[in-house]
């Protein structure tokens, strides 16, 4: 009777380890399958997010090379004009001055723009100034050499750039020389010559 | 009838805390990946909501277009009234 009792023993303890790891199991298995379905519905949220990213950035890449071509011909537009119009060396010099340091970069279009010397364009002349000296290639400023001193302290308001004209009213004088009479009844006459009022010259007659 | 006995005892003590600690790292990794696939889900919408912008580049594509053709229109023009450099 005792081995019965003790195989009946053993096989129950047998039984409730059984028991007890597939209790475990059950446990910790559904528990992983709730946080797998957690991550499921999670990753879907994140997919559709994604996909909408997707979808919304696919033109970007053709608008923004469009914009980028678009870009590169208006810059090589006004390369090409600034340097048609100014020159290569005022075109260095003009852009210099307005971004420094850019003429080490040179012009996209003329490979041979690196190294051309940029005169101080920017520092002599205010912006406008260059665009007015190439409509009147007369005008005083234009005829400044770039090599030469700074003509116009871009800190120092307007009466360095006064001071590229003649002296007459800058200095503030207290008496500024009237205004010449001029006419035929003025008392000097410019322009004096003595042929003036003279009997006219004949040239000799062509033979 | 011994090993009957031993066998259970490596049951209850050897089996049943081995499988139940690689199922708790199971289970504890699972719920790990939880939070970051929600902060994951939570960044993917708010990267859509940030292409809201997107669609504007036509519109950027379109004024860069009249711009440039504005400046080209201006830089015909310089060409003609401004004497070519020297």
């Amino acid at each position: 009777m005792a081995p019965v009792i003790a195989f009946a023993a053993a096989g129950a303890v047998t039984i409730l380890a059984v028991l007890l790891i597939v209790v475990a199991l059950v446990f910790y298995l559904v528990s992983v399958i709730v946080a797998l379905r957690k991550i499921t519905a999670g990753l879907h949220e994140a997919i559709v997010g994604v996909g909408e990213i997707v979808q919304r950035s696919a033109p970007v890449n053709d608008i923004v090379t469009a914009i980028n071509q678009q870009l590169d011909a208006g810059v090589d537009l006004l390369e090409g004009l600034l340097v048609k119009k100014a020159g290569m060396s005022d075109a260095v010099g003009l852009v210099d001055g307005l971004y420094a340091g850019a003429a080490t970069a040179g012009f996209r279009n003329f490979p041979e723009s690196p190294t051309v010397k940029a005169p101080r364009i920017g520092e002599v002349y205010t912006r406008g100034t260059l665009t007015l000296a190439r409509l009147g290639r007369e005008a005083p400023i234009a005829g400044a050499s770039p090599n030469g001193p700074v003509l116009r302290n871009v800190e120092g308001g307007s009466l360095a750039a006064r001071e590229l004209y003649p002296e007459i009213r800058q200095t503030g004088p207290e008496k500024l020389a009237r205004s010449p009479v001029i006419g035929a009844d003025a008392p000097v006459q410019y322009e004096q010559r003595e042929d003036i009022g003279a009997p006219r010259k004949r040239l000799p007659s062509r033979s | 009838m011994i090993l009957w006995w031993i066998g259970d005892v490596v049951l209850i003590a050897v089996v049943l805390p081995v499988v139940v600690y690689l199922l708790r790292g199971v289970l504890e990794a699972a719920r790990g990946i939880v939070p970051s696939v929600q902060e994951i889900a939570k960044v993917a919408a708010a990267g859509s909501k940030d292409l809201d912008a997107a669609a504007l580049l036509l519109t950027t594509q379109d004024q860069v277009t009249k711009t440039v053709a504005g400046v080209a229109n201006y830089g015909g023009s310089l060409d003609v009234i401004l004497d070519d450099a020297r």
